[in-house]
């Protein structure tokens, strides 16, 4: 498709990842600025969540403020600090994008382990998107807004979130070895 | 104290709107270099092939936690006005389960997949449509589980008060408990070796 566009003439190839201790130093250097300039750390859930309650808006009616997604569509509209991680996520694409394109890393494509189709991963990514999705809301944020930015203002949510994200995917890592190893 | 910028006025509302989209740039640009947008890469974690995500996960947030608590100490941020996530324990720990499920299913956190959407991965782009799906299930599903989200409410409370010590002293212990965590994972990753994936 449009992909062979953003090619760069000369065939390159992929550039290794960065050191993760590296990266490691660099994200926290962002996640500090997030806390210097805007008080509150990094997120992603809480952009998904805001989208979708602007557009449920119409459907959620505008004097109903007690639905789940009307009431954040109202705080949305009071407080315009509530965007903030609309254009972060924003920032995260556009900065994925460029990463990819300098490292050479942009195609479209499905990456999934050689025991399984193409199919198969689709259907546990879209699977595994909702669970995320669901458990996002309970968590009050994901990765990055709970468990990320949670330890990192020292909040016990945090550490109890991180520990059960990955306490749970550690549980449940043998029954889903074929889809990745 | 001059930080957070926001909260004292230093800059205006419309302005961090601004900013907000390049610390989005930043995170996604880093994510996007230490191989978050493979979601291969990041289930090796599970299963000890690759533990990127736990290095540059627990690096970054001790380096964010060790630059809040000396600039708390040079008077340049005012700790009180940071935001401290709040705990609803019970909703805390199903949301945790959920996630984790979501992780060893899909392979990739919502953050790491539009970071992984933006280099053309397909199975990051129906990650995405997964969470809008789960996000809107959640919603109109509300009032079933509101008694349960909203119970066992603890405030923004910290783990180092918790327990009872200052935040330095609760963070030096992080650095060890890391430091123990990287030596295993560096160890882990020559057992099981996996070059390409």
């Amino acid at each position: 498709m449009e992909q062979n566009t953003i090619e760069t003439g000369t065939h390159k190839k992929e550039k290794p990842y960065i050191n993760p201790y590296i990266g490691g130093v660099l994200l926290g250097i962002v996640l500090l600025s997030a806390f210097f300039i805007a008080g509150e750390g990094l997120g992603a859930s809480g952009a998904f969540k805001n989208v979708i309650s602007v557009c449920a808006a119409p459907i959620t009616s505008a004097d109903n403020t007690t639905g789940f997604f009307a009431k954040n569509y109202h705080s949305l509209m009071e407080d315009s600090k509530k965007w903030w991680i609309v254009l972060e996520v924003l920032g995260v694409l556009i900065g994925g994008l460029l990463s990819g394109a300098v490292s050479g890393r942009l195609k479209l494509k499905t990456e999934h382990s050689p025991k399984i189709s193409k199919k198969r991963r689709l259907i546990f990514a879209l699977l595994g998107g909702m669970f995320f999705g669901i458990g996002s809301q309970f968590g009050r944020g994901c990765t990055s807004g709970a468990a990320l930015s949670g330890m990192a203002s020292f909040s016990v949510a945090g550490f109890l979130t991180m520990a059960f994200i990955f306490g749970t995917g550690y549980t449940l890592a043998y029954f889903f070895r074929k889809n990745w190893i | 104290m001059v930080a957070p910028l926001v909260e004292n006025g230093i800059i205006s509302g419309n302005f961090n709107l601004l900013i907000a989209l390049f610390i989005g740039l930043g995170f996604g640009f880093v994510l996007e270099q230490s191989g978050f947008s493979s979601s291969r890469k990041l289930a090796g974690v599970f299963y000890g092939y690759d533990m990127t995500v736990m290095k540059v996960f627990f690096t970054a947030a001790i380096v964010a936690m060790f630059g809040l608590l000396f600039f708390s100490l040079f008077g340049w941020i005012d700790l009180e006005m940071i935001y401290v996530n709040n705990t609803f324990l019970y909703s805390a720990i199903i949301g945790g389960v959920l996630m984790g499920i979501g992780f060893i299913m899909g392979g990739y956190c919502p953050g790491t997949s539009m970071c992984a959407a933006a280099i053309g991965k397909i199975d990051a782009m129906v990650f995405i449509v997964g969470i809008v799906i789960g996000i809107v299930i959640f919603g109109i599903g509300f009032p079933i589980w509101e008694k349960i989200y909203t119970a066992k409410a603890l405030g923004p409370l910290k783990l180092s008060d918790l327990i009872g010590v200052k935040d330095g002293v609760f963070l030096l212990l992080l650095v060890v408990i890391a430091m123990a965590m990287f030596y295993a994972a560096e160890w882990v990753e020559k057992k099981f070796p996996r070059d390409v994936y």
